[in-house]
């Protein structure tokens, strides 16, 4: 048993390392070793990308990885491969009109590929609609794929007999945890419609976490476009699944004076919007704090590059790693929790009768 | 990032932290009174928990 447990420490520590060393070599123009280095280091990490770079090494400018496809609608549809833009150094040329590719983002330029820029830094060329298939996108379709995979092989076994076989043993308890202790327990009778969405909202940030952990570091739940989706799908569920004393809670709030109705209906309106608002945010920030800290510690070694730190703030790292994967499980938790606390709030009866009793909120 | 910016981040993580710290102290004396709602009080700290760190967040952004 106490060999069980220095052989995990030992792997997390192994997967740390290798962490430590993709971060050293995913930068790809020159030294990390300074502040601006760390700094560009942790925006290029936290950004998304037109390249799926297992790693690079800096000083030749070599990439190792795959380009992805690029997808441009600009007066007709464009689709090629980002191996054309050879990471920000060539210009493209489709149909007449020149893209370049500067830091992550496509813009329109002329043939030499020349960017304006303005006062804050951000280039002010115009940019096409893009709809290409960047490192997030290939991530989440990896994600479905695996999530289709896993519990279509899992609800098969099922027809044959009442345990399922391997992996699916480990997700079993965890499948009837999000329907006891949050479907059944926030909404009640009605709880079986909601259960597919709130599974697949939990599994699917669950699983993008983790993967984010990976030494490659694919940050989709720290991008906000991401959760915003998310959370809109949360939001469109709660309002379609709005029953009768729902939406009188917000346009005619019950058992309070007139006027104070009248006070109520903008704020309750705001209320609408901002809880899933609030949904959007936690996750991003979560996700997104949790990578700084850990790259910010693992740059914190290529700066002072002697013997004493270089362990210690590795040790730092391992630590927040550890944590990060509480907040892996606890973030997919809290959103799967409050996306269903929002939906009781819409379905949830008021029995007539029981009105008198209740002590008016103003 | 300029000092008033920092200063108002500060003063963010300060109010999350207390109000965090009240949530838990309230959870633990609840369970300890009561360890047989443990679960239901474990629950209920989760997701007050989570909305105050909702608003530090958003407040965080805003700075």
């Amino acid at each position: 048993m106490r060999q069980k447990h220095i052989l995990s420490i030992l792997m997390a520590g192994l997967f740390t390392l290798m962490t430590a060393i993709s971060f050293g070599q995913e930068h790809a123009s020159g030294a990390v070793n300074t502040k601006e280095g760390v700094d560009e280091m942790i925006d290029h990490h936290l950004d998304d990308s037109h390249y799926f770079d297992f790693f690079a090494d800096g000083e030749e400018g070599k990439h190792y990885g795959f380009a992805l496809p690029i997808i441009l609608i600009d007066n007709g549809l464009h689709v090629f491969s980002a191996a054309e833009f050879d990471h920000g150094n060539q210009v493209v040329e489709r149909a007449g009109q020149h893209y370049a590719l500067y830091q992550s983002k496509i813009y329109k330029t002329d043939a030499e590929g020349t960017l304006h820029f303005d006062e804050d830094g951000f280039p002010t060329n115009a940019k096409p609609w893009d709809f290409s298939i960047t490192k997030n996108v290939f991530v989440i379709f990896l994600v479905a794929l695996l999530m289709l995979l896993v519990f279509g092989g899992m609800a098969k076994t099922y027809k044959k007999q009442p345990l399922p076989r391997k992996f699916g043993r480990f997700l079993e308890p965890v499948i009837v945890f999000v329907r006891d202790d949050i479907a059944r327990e926030m909404i009640g009778p009605k709880y079986k419609k909601y259960m597919s969405f709130l599974l697949t909202v939990f599994f699917f940030i669950l699983f993008l976490n983790l993967l984010g952990m990976l030494p490659f570091g694919v940050n989709v739940t720290g991008n906000i476009t991401i959760t915003f989706a998310l959370a809109l799908v949360t939001f469109f569920i709660v309002q379609f699944s709005g029953n009768k004393d729902y939406w009188k809670h917000v346009f005619w709030f019950p058992d309070v004076h007139p006027i104070v109705k009248i006070i109520l209906i903008p704020i309750e309106i705001l209320g609408l919007f901002t809880k899933p608002f609030a949904l959007m945010i936690r996750l991003f920030a979560n996700m997104t704090a949790g990578h700084v800290i850990i790259m910010s510690l693992l740059g914190l070694i290529v700066i002072f590059q002697n013997w004493i730190a270089g362990p210690a703030f590795f040790g730092f790292s391992l630590f927040m790693m550890l944590i990060e994967i509480l907040v892996a499980f606890l973030q997919a938790y809290i959103f799967t929790l409050l996306s269903a606390l929002y939906i009781s709030s819409a379905v949830e009866e008021h029995h007539p009768g029981s009105e008198e009793e209740e002590i008016p909120i103003v | 990032m300029s000092i008033p910016e920092m200063v108002g981040a500060g003063l963010i993580v300060i109010g999350a932290g207390i109000g965090l710290g009240l949530i838990g102290k309230g959870a633990m004396e609840g369970i300890a009174r009561q360890p047989e709602a443990g679960n239901k009080i474990q629950t209920a700290m989760i997701i007050i928990a989570a909305l105050l760190e909702g608003i530090a967040f958003a407040a965080l952004f805003a700075v």
